[in-house]
């Protein structure tokens, strides 16, 4: 398998504090890969670095080409997508106008198939087109973002804690969708603090801890490890 | 009658009405009221502009009112006595719009990180600076004349007719304040064109991600670097506009007319009329023009009848009536008056 996703020595400062310190991982193609950890590890500035949404230091190589040397909204069009933290769905904008903003940077003509396919994959969108994404449930929301991060057609999905803030019934709904996109060929990198979920969904795994990468291995290993096991799978 | 019919039969009955206002207004309540008219048209123009960056893009711009100011000192520079230099209007309208462009970037560029309260603070402070500059631009070289202002500035005259002096056309005489009407309605029109058009468009698309969540427009491809200074640039431009006309239309300006109060004044016009909806907008820019004037000629006869003698003096009743307004519409309808319709069409099938 390539390599799509290289990480060297990534780090990134808030003022004077190091938030993320010289880490270093990689991602394969057609992978699911997880970053766990607890609160402040600083998974989401990872993330968010990767997405370009915070200057860092490192090299970040993605293919063939710096991501570290693009500006964020050069990533989609090269099949990066982020889907937020927070969701970060447009409110006053209604679902199906939503979903169009995913395919903001596309002009070719596959857009209509890929709709269709993001609501086959969630069918509920279809349903709630017409209705303001703020009005939606968190889950919905959710759902949605990641429904507008397929619209762009991405290769490589950043996940931003998919489970924040959704009731256990809806966050087991939501890995179903991450896993069915996984299924068609996606690449998945998933930032979440639900450490039990994503270690059952995903083939490998990081674990942060301030700053650092302090674990790395295959989930089933992660899983059955005595120190992951203490501190986040609550045993 | 289908669809298509009635909005043309809308329209037409609405540029009718626009042609006969001043007519009529004229007629019944006077010239004074038409140049109420007029200035309405001109804040119209100035709150489309806004909309265009605290509505769309959900920039907030306390300082909106110095691109009013650059449009209209670059008018009374370029078209009176002060430098002797006498340019056509429509050489120096396009020319404002440039240069309040530039300025609408030149403030843009440095507050790109910032939003919502941080981002006021801000543009208050440039808005600020234009004014004091303009106030004091008169030593060691006199550019803007200071706070006495710019006089004697040339009236806007098209085809060799200045606009100031009235004209007899089908029997009706036009005044000088029906025709400037004319003019300013004709481009309040084009910017409401203008407007719809980019609301429409990519662009508009845009800065409506920006202003909902500027994390996830970027992820979306949006470069909200530049659509954000776009968004500045457009805005300004209209400013620049209507301060060229404002100039034309008073032939005097001076630093005055363009302090923090203006500013405020046509951002109440965005929010009372219904943020980020062009009819709204009209309609706030219509009501804040026309009922503080309503109120300072009504409220003085209003008393005399009622109570015998003037309780109240009007101009202070006209402020205290003005601010209850703004609290009764914001605690009842805090979208605004005419706020944008929730259901919207689809927009991809």
């Amino acid at each position: 398998m390539a390599v799509l996703l290289d990480v060297l020595n990534l780090e990134v400062r808030y003022g004077g504090i190091a938030a993320v310190k010289g880490i270093s991982f990689a991602v394969e193609e057609g992978e699911m890969v997880c970053l766990i950890g607890a609160n402040g590890a600083g998974k989401t500035t990872t993330l968010k670095a990767l997405a370009r949404m915070l200057p860092s230091a490192g090299e970040l190589r993605y293919r063939n080409e710096r991501l570290d040397r693009m500006a964020s909204h050069a990533l989609i069009s090269r099949g990066l997508a982020l889907v937020p933290e927070g969701r970060g769905v447009f409110a006053r904008l209604t679902v199906a106008e939503n979903l169009a903003m995913g395919a903001y940077h596309r002009n070719d003509g596959g857009v209509v198939a890929d709709l269709e396919r993001v609501h086959e994959l969630l069918p509920r969108l279809r349903e709630r087109r017409n209705q303001l994404a703020g009005t939606l449930s968190g889950g919905e929301q959710q759902m949605l973002a990641i429904g507008r991060a397929l619209m762009g057609r991405p290769q490589l999905l950043l996940l931003d804690e998919p489970s924040m803030g959704l009731a256990p019934l809806m966050v087991q709904k939501v890995f179903e969708v991450i896993r069915a996109v996984a299924a068609q060929g996606v690449t998945i990198l998933l930032v979440e603090q639900n450490a039990r979920l994503a270690l059952e969904v995903c083939s490998r795994g990081y674990v942060m801890e301030s700053g650092c990468i302090t674990l790395a291995d295959s989930a089933a290993v992660l899983t059955a490890d005595p120190r992951v096991r203490a501190a986040y799978l609550g045993e | 009658m289908t669809a298509k019919h009635r909005s043309w039969l809308g329209m037409a009955l609405i540029g009718t009405a626009l042609a006969l206002a001043p007519i009529v207004v004229g007629a019944s309540l006077g010239n004074a009221w038409v140049r109420v008219l007029d200035f309405a048209a001109l804040y119209i123009m100035l709150a489309l502009g806004l909309n265009i960056v605290v509505g769309f893009a959900g920039l907030l711009d306390l300082g909106y009112i110095a691109f009013y100011a650059v449009g209209a000192y670059l008018y009374a520079l370029l078209a009176s006595p002060h430098f002797g230099i006498h340019w056509p209007v429509w050489a120096v309208l396009p020319l404002g719009a440039l240069v309040a462009g530039i300025f609408g970037v030149l403030l843009g560029a440095p507050t790109l990180r910032l939003r919502g309260d941080y981002l006021a603070i801000v543009t208050l402070g440039f808005g600020e600076i234009i004014r004091i500059f303009l106030n004091n631009l008169n030593t060691p070289v006199n550019i803007t004349n200071g706070p006495k202002g710019i006089a004697r500035i040339d009236a806007i005259s098209l085809f060799g007719q200045p606009l100031s002096k009235s004209v007899d056309f089908l029997g009706i005489t036009f005044s000088g304040v029906m025709l400037y009407y004319y003019l300013f309605v004709v481009l309040a029109l084009g910017i409401v064109f203008v407007g719809i058009r980019l609301q429409d468009s990519r662009i508009g698309r845009a800065w409506v991600a920006i202003r909902e969540d500027e994390v996830a427009a970027k992820a979306c491809g949006i470069n909200t670097r530049n659509v954000k200074l776009l968004a500045f640039a457009m805005g300004a431009t209209f400013g620049g506009v209507s301060g060229g006309l404002f100039a034309g239309f008073q032939e005097f300006v001076s630093p005055e007319s363009f302090g923090l109060m203006e500013s405020i004044m046509v951002l109440c016009m965005v929010v009372l009329g219904g943020m980020g909806h062009i009819p709204g907008v009209i309609l706030g820019g219509l009501m804040l023009t026309v009922l503080p004037e309503a109120f300072r000629h009504g409220a003085g006869p209003m008393q005399q009848a009622v109570f015998g003698k003037v309780l109240l003096d009007p101009e202070a009743l006209r402020m205290l009536l003005f601010g209850l307004a703004l609290i009764a519409v914001m605690l009842y309808r805090p979208a605004g008056l005419w706020p944008e319709p929730r259901h919207r069409r689809e927009l991809a099938k």
